[in-house]
């Protein structure tokens, strides 16, 4: 496989791991968030700076790198315990912004020129380029769906549900709001810092635009083309708003444009997302297994 | 007294729905407030389970103030509500909204034995547990609420209203259901309802509410044959 394929299963993998994150706050906990790439970037810059000033390899600083995006998660998902969904979407916009401005302004975090000369990652010794690098971001993709799909299936995750469905039902029952809107925050978030962390070495200069609205509005609508709340919704997501923006280079310009529309069409045709339900692909996937039984 | 409400004033904004209401439910009891459309039943009982806040007043529950918690401590202290209009969780199954009433209590449930229980009260949960709540009838999820109340086995069951839009053969059934609780497995309830017949006809005692203030309260047989109440209430 050439290289450039290669470097484009990365960043799927990648993108699917943060799109993942996502899901835990939009698809499960029913908090809408469109400043998503803010933890991103908090993760991106949390590793790089440990590489390039403490000289942490990936390996040692993804721990931290976890518990710092998470931590900040936390904090900065506290807005959505006293907001309600209009303006929450408006709250997580301005932590995104500020967050960027924060990483593009202050001279502790390279400013506008970003980090560079962040290291590569060895494994035991041997640098991974692109197949190897491809094989620990699809790895930890997997872990990420893992962690989802144990979300889902414990009594966190079904709370979660309870509380996107109906918040005072939910809490009738004894299920706390604050509880499970702030450890979705901090799951959801924690996963885009291992997004982050694998971008900031894979990408070995990172810069604050990197992680920018747009990066968020990328993100909502892997979540939202898969199927929010479902598990591999954000991994088809990925797929699709990977690889098509490169097959339609020409169109670079446009591509906040089609995003846009490509979430109003969702929203207007498939609302459950393309593996939700009446989702075109999971009625397929009913079909073929239908078959497949008869 | 398990619970003691005392002059409660709840508001809307600036618009007072409940001027100064003080009752009280006895551990043991079936107590009902039967009142009219509008007359602030809703309002009264989402306020027992801290879902709209007081603005005067309080609320007892077991000698401790409970005024100013949130719903989910006092779910933890074993209050449930069988909320107006159901409120189940529409895109969960049928069993999966069962499983979160017993959020918290799973460890010190006997969870298959609490289930059966559950079946034999409501058959048709059994047959329909792995459906979408949102794919049950209307009288189904009123069901399912119940059902979601009871499987943590609360010490207070608060009811709102569940004949609302019920066919008059399910009314009978679920209120069947409610006097089987209260006097073979010692719940005690709080029902609110517009239909007086079927919900004197099971209580103890019951207390009148006309737009916000309680006019009448004593024993259910006596209500029920009070001129005023048979005249308002029960269509005699
Ligand atoms: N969310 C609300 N906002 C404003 N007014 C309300 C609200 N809910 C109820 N009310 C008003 O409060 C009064 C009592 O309503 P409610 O408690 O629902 O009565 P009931 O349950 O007895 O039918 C009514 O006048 C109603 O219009
Ligand atoms: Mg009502």
């Amino acid at each position: 496989m050439s290289n450039y394929v290669l470097t484009i299963g990365i960043f799927v993998a990648i993108n699917g791991i943060v799109a993942c994150g996502l899901n835990i706050i939009v698809g499960y906990a029913g908090q809408i968030s469109l400043g998503h790439a803010a933890f991103f970037g908090i993760g991106a810059y949390t590793a790089a700076l440990l590489a390039t000033r403490a000289g942490f390899s990936f390996w040692l600083s993804l721990p931290l790198v976890i518990i710092i995006t998470g931590a900040i998660g936390l904090l900065l998902g506290l807005p959505s315990l006293r907001v309600r969904a209009d303006f929450l979407a408006i709250t997580t916009i301005g932590i995104n912004f500020i967050v960027e401005s924060v990483f593009m302004y202050v001279p502790f975090f390279g400013g506008a020129l970003g980090i560079g000369g962040i290291s590569r990652i060895l494994f035991f010794g041997i640098r991974l380029r692109e197949a190897g690098f491809l094989a620990l971001a699809g790895t930890l993709l997997v872990l990420s769906l893992g962690c989802t799909w144990w979300f889902a299936r414990s009594w966190t995750g079904l709370a979660c549900f309870a509380l996107r469905e109906d918040e005072i039902s939910a809490s009738s029952i004894g299920i706390s709001p604050v509880l499970f809107k702030l450890l979705a925050f901090m799951t959801g978030t924690a996963m885009a810092g291992v997004g982050g962390s694998l971008y900031a070495h894979y990408m070995r200069f990172i810069s604050a635009t990197d992680f920018g609205f747009p990066v968020s509005v990328m993100m909502l609508s892997m979540v939202v083309v898969g199927g929010m709340g479902t598990l591999w919704g954000p991994v088809i997501g990925a797929l699709l708003l990977t690889i098509l923006p490169e097959v339609f280079r020409p169109l670079t310009d446009y591509r906040m444009l089609l995003y846009a529309v490509l979430l109003l069409l969702m929203i207007r045709f498939q609302p459950g997302g393309l593996l939700g339900e009446r989702g075109v692909l999971k009625n397929l996937a009913g079909r073929i297994r239908g078959r497949l039984r008869s | 007294m398990l619970l003691e409400a005392e002059n409660l004033r709840i508001a809307y904004r600036d618009i007072e729905a409940v001027h100064g209401a003080s009752f009280h439910v006895e551990e043991g009891e079936l107590v009902s407030i039967i009142g009219a459309n509008g007359a602030g039943k809703t309002t009264i009982l989402n306020a027992l389970m801290g879902m709209t806040p007081v603005k005067e007043g309080a609320v007892r529950y077991r000698g401790l103030d409970i005024t100013g918690l949130p719903s989910h401590k006092r779910a933890g202290m074993g209050i449930r509500i069988v909320p107006e209009g159901a409120r189940v969780f529409p895109q969960l199954t049928v069993l999966e909204n069962i499983m979160t009433g017993l959020y918290r209590l799973r460890k010190v449930t006997d969870v298959p034995s609490r289930l059966s229980w559950i079946y034999e009260l409501f058959p048709v949960l059994d047959e329909r547990s792995r459906q979408l709540a949102q794919t049950l009838s209307g009288g189904e999820q009123q069901q399912l609420a119940i059902a979601r109340a009871l499987v943590s086995k609360p010490r207070l069951l608060l009811v709102d209203e569940v004949s609302m839009g019920l066919m008059p053969i399910l009314v009978e059934k679920v209120f069947e259901v409610l006097r089987y609780l209260n006097r073979e497995e010692d719940l005690t309830i709080l029902l609110v309802e517009q239909n007086a017949l079927a919900s004197l006809a099971i209580s103890n005692r019951a207390y009148v509410l006309e737009t916000g203030v309680i006019t009448l309260e004593g024993e259910a047989q006596t209500l029920k044959s009070d001129p005023g109440v048979r005249k308002a209430y029960l269509g005699a």
